[in-house]
């Protein structure tokens, strides 16, 4: 593979490095919040999700739930992390009113999974390796609202007390594509594991994004935290502004002042948050409410033991298992239901053919529809339309060539692929009397070109193209190949 | 009618099951007192007399159909930091204004589930932050006992006042009350009464307004030792809804009052012999310890070495747990709020105009020992002393059973004498805190009067779990001394 271009940022005294790191917050598939019985589900009406804890209602006490544990250490074997079979939730206090009791409960000093590793794919295939700092749980607050009425701001605290995983990467990444491609990656692992649905539109899944500069290879610079973006766009949007502006700052003589940004997404550009005076001192310590979270080595192993097949193992599998290139291995692998729809094809269907037909014409399909590849194909192509299609490629009816036109009449929904066979007249010519004429024909009005075949037998392939053009790619190439060797006396 | 409130707990039940007097009677005879005495006394900043006497009828029908259960009838005194459903909670603050919870505590609920009966809600300082009742935003309690030929009004002792004198003067069959720093047992000293702390984790702290959660546990206030171990078992039990909670069965404490002490081993920490102690709390002390040597005991002296790092260590971490338990007031939900111009202006009225001084002073403390900068020469090294003194009890729990200790450094003082000096006021709680800071049971019981006539209190600390120990050794006491003394009512 070619050697890629680094990202750097042209500036007047030279060329930048851009240094990144994430902290993800994505949100626990769990019915229940946290630390209160309370549900967690999308779309319930203004506080109607809110228990006494949650409220913080005088002598309310949290209670942790096991299955957000659960989640968080799943999602911790799936980073290939240490569990920490003991850690403990500190409180972080600061005043706001979508903050009930004044503080967020969370794992300041003793988080529940340390280091682990996330391989991620870059769009030209190529790899990189993202260190993964530690996995924390903590609550979410609630929402302020503060566009409903002129002089109040509204609270929703259906949000409060659910329970987020905060995942903090080393500062690994040195662009704003390979920013992309980890939360692109972390995203597809967590839905993989069923720990978190990746909804970044319903803000499930959300990232503080740390950007400093420096110059190639030199000390890491100061960083700025861009809080809460929730797209992938706007987070490669974001570092590109904040590189650029520290940038100019530095070249400047100026100095980078270590601060929390917002990134305003309509005007393109991220700005500070608070001032200094401002500037919080959170006061963490243990909470007392809660015992320190000891886990069972023996339940840490059953969860360990019904981790489904992880991306990296899967993608390993079916290159050796179905002989597919790491590329095709890779991009079926990024979503659980992408490789679920390859699996059960593979299994039918030449693999190879599936991997491209997947990777490809389907996946297209589904980009430009805006839809997911799901276990049972893309909209209207379910896997009984693909099943159909791959086997009329595997039986010689279509050749690798028309079938693409026989995709486009499935996307256009002109009927089953036979009928489309039929209806575009796609059908392969197989019959070798026809593929005859048509060589004869080419021959006679060609006899230099045939000649000189003779002596250099890889101009047979000008030939074959135009077989190919005559017939409207309805050839059979096999067919075509063997008449053409004959007849040129190969 | 005075002849049914001078009742104990274990005698009204008596009365009760067997039908001498109904829990109507009993019932009407302690909303008459209070209604005589509270306009002194202030011992009760809530009182109930209609949801007393609906409870009290109920009970009367369960006792005529033979459904009886433990407390059936016995009215009872509830401390305003539990919260109790569809009644006024304060916690003694301006700051909850009138709220009214929608929940009921765990303890409370467990007392109701035995068929007692809830007489009103009763004083205590503000949050539970005090040792005089005098930071209450309902003003102070009043003593009920006076000293001899004075007519100085005393304090009741803190954060418990209104419990303990509403059980010295007759106003309950006996009460609940917390304690986090000496808050049952100092009262409970101060006013001639028996009270307990039981190990943390044995009541759950479900529904009761936090303090400062990792000392907060709740526990009885009583007429006898036995009456306290009645209503403590009555408390007591694992509650999921408190992660804290002790999942541990409870024993049923009155069968531990009577037995027999012989043999036990009692060690007198030597670190608690304060230089400052008055000549008569020493002397009872002593006291204390020849009643138990007469009744069989072993004394040894033992040694606590880093008691004297007690109390500045409890002045840390029991601030900076408050400071983050009373954030939730904030004037956003509930209770008191004073608007401002902006956000920051609401929260700084709400809470200058909701929580009293000394709240506001530990608040503060609590806010700056947990600051950047600051942790860890305060709250963490906090900790650490907190581990020590843990420790030196597990050393001498391998040598004796149980601790015999003074309650306070003193009797009940006047109100007002100490108010403008906080750290003479915390001093009232060097001999208690230790327990909470290392998780123990303790247990104060009146062992005689000063030279004016006032009741003074010994402690006996036990090991984890070990309250069955502490309630034999105080019946033991409790016979010993014969305390008999009410205080004289003037009210």
């Amino acid at each position: 593979m070619a050697e890629r271009e680094p990202y750097r940022i042209s500036g007047r005294t030279g060329d930048w490095e851009v240094v990144i790191g994430l902290e993800v917050h994505a949100q626990v598939a769990s019915n229940a919040k946290l630390f209160s019985g309370a549900a967690t589900s999308f779309g319930a009406g203004p506080n109607e999700q809110v228990s006494l804890v949650d409220a913080a209602m005088p002598g309310m006490l949290p209670v942790i739930n096991r299955y957000c544990v659960e989640q968080a250490v799943r999602t911790g074997l799936g980073l290939k992390a240490q569990i920490n079979l003991k850690s403990r939730f500190d409180r972080k206090n600061y005043f706001y009113p979508d903050l009930p009791a004044g503080y967020q409960i969370s794992q300041f000093k003793d988080p529940v999974v340390g280091e682990g590793v996330l391989t991620v794919e870059r769009d030209d295939g190529s790899t990189f390796t993202v260190g993964i700092e530690r996995l924390h749980l903590e609550q979410d607050a609630g929402k302020s609202i503060h566009d409903m009425d002129p002089n109040w701001t509204y609270v929703d605290l259906n949000r409060a007390g659910v329970a987020l995983m905060e995942i903090v990467s080393k500062p690994d990444m040195r662009s704003p594509e390979e920013a992309g491609a980890y939360v692109k990656r972390l995203r597809a692992l967590v839905r993989w594991l069923g720990t978190c649905d990746g909804d970044m539109e319903k803000g499930n899944l959300r990232a503080d994004v740390n950007v400093s500069v420096r110059k190639p290879g030199g000390e890491l610079g100061t960083r700025c935290e861009i809080k809460n973006v929730n797209s992938m766009r706007f987070i490669q949007q974001s570092i590109v502004y904040e590189a650029r502006r520290q940038v100019e700052i530095l070249e400047d003589g100026g100095k980078i002042d270590q601060e929390t940004r917002l990134f305003d997404a309509v005007k393109g550009e991220t700005r500070s948050m608070r001032s200094k005076e401002e500037a919080h001192d959170y006061r963490y310590f243990p909470d007392p409410d809660l015992l320190p979270l000891e886990l069972d080595p023996d339940w840490v192993k059953r969860i360990q033991d019904s981790l489904p097949e992880l991306p990296d193992e899967m993608a390993e599998r079916l290159q050796s298992q179905y002989g597919l290139s790491a590329y095709d291995a890779g991009v079926l692998v990024t979503d659980a239901e992408r490789a679920s729809l390859y699996e059960t094809l593979a299994k039918k269907h030449d693999p190879k053919l599936v991997a491209n037909t997947v990777t490809q014409s389907l996946l297209t399909f589904a980009n430009a529809h805006n839809e997911e590849v799901t276990a049972d194909g893309v909209l209207h192509i379910d896997t009984k339309a693909l099943s159909a299609y791959l086997a009329l490629i595997e039986d010689g009816t279509v050749s690798s060539r028309t079938a693409k036109e026989l995709f486009e009449g499935m996307v256009a929904k002109e009927g089953t692929p036979a009928q489309i066979v039929e209806a575009r007249g796609l059908r392969q010519v197989t019959d070798t009397g026809a593929i005859e004429r048509v060589v004869d024909s080419i021959i006679a009005a060609n006899p230099d070109k045939a000649e000189a075949a003779k002596t250099r037998p890889q101009a047979i392939g000008w030939f074959v193209g135009q077989v190919m053009r005559e017939t409207g790619g309805k050839a059979n190439p096999a067919a075509v190949n063997e008449i053409l060797k004959v007849k040129l006396g190969l | 009618m005075s002849a049914l409130t001078a009742l104990t707990l274990k005698g009204a039940l008596e009365g009760l099951a067997s039908k001498q007097f109904s829990s109507e009677e009993i019932t009407r005879a302690h909303i008459a007192a209070i209604e005589a005495a509270n306009p002194q006394l202030n011992a009760y900043v809530l009182t109930t007399p209609e949801k007393a006497l609906e409870g009290a009828r109920a009970a009367d029908a369960r006792i005529a159909a033979g459904e009886a259960r433990p407390l059936e009838g016995a009215p009872i005194g509830i401390k305003d930091l539990f919260c109790t459903e569809g009644v006024r909670s304060t916690a003694c603050s301006k700051i909850l204004g009138n709220f009214i919870p929608p929940y009921e505590s765990t303890v409370t609920a467990n007392l109701w589930r035995e068929g007692a009966v809830m007489l009103g809600k009763l004083n205590l300082d503000e949050f539970a932050m005090g040792s005089s009742n005098e930071s209450s935003a309902f003003g102070p309690v009043v003593n009920p006992w006076k000293s001899r030929g004075s007519n100085q009004p005393l304090t009741p002792g803190g954060s418990s006042g209104g419990s303990a004198a509403a059980v010295a003067a007759d106003l309950c069959l006996a009460a609940t009350a917390t304690d986090t720093g000496g808050s049952i047992r100092q009262p409970a000293a101060f006013t001639g009464t028996v009270g307990i702390k039981p190990t943390y984790g044995r009541c759950s702290r479900y529904g009761i307004v936090a303090f400062a959660s990792s000392l907060d546990q709740a526990g009885p206030i009583a007429k006898t030792v036995e009456d306290a171990a009645i209503l403590l078992r009555a408390m007591a039990g694992h509650d999921q809804k408190d992660s804290t909670s002790l999942n541990i069965e409870v024993p049923d404490f009155a069968s531990f009052v009577g037995k027999s002490v012989k043999g036990l081993r009692i060690g007198v920490p030597k670190e608690y012999r304060l230089d400052s102690m008055p000549a008569e709390i020493a002397a009872l002390w002593d006291q204390g310890i020849a009643w138990l040597k007469a009744a069989g005991c072993e004394i040894r002296e033992v040694s606590l070495p880093h008691t004297k790092y007690a109390l500045p260590a409890y002045y840390i971490i029991a601030p900076a747990e408050a400071s983050s338990n009373l954030a939730r007031y904030d004037g956003m939900r509930f209770g008191l709020r004073q608007e401002g111009g902006t956000l920051t202006e609401t929260y700084e009225n709400s809470r200058a105009a909701g929580f009293g001084a000394e709240v506001q002073r530990r608040i503060l403390i609590g806010t700056y020992v947990l600051s950047a900068g600051y942790y860890d020469a305060y709250y963490l090294k906090a900790l650490k002393v907190r581990r020590r003194i843990a420790d030196d009890f597990e050393a001498a729990f391998t040598e004796v059973d149980a601790l015999l200790t003074p309650t306070a450094p003193s009797a009940a003082f006047g109100l007002g004498e100490r108010v403008a000096d906080p750290i003479a006021m915390y001093l009232n709680d060097v001999f208690t805190v230790t327990t909470n800071l290392a998780g123990l049971p303790g247990l104060s019981l009146p062992a005689g009067l000063d030279s004016t006539g006032l009741p003074l209190g010994l402690q006996l600390i036990g090991r984890p779990l070990d309250e069955g120990t502490l309630f034999s050794l105080a019946g033991a006491m409790e016979d010993a001394a014969g305390f008999r003394s009410k205080p004289e009512k003037w009210w």
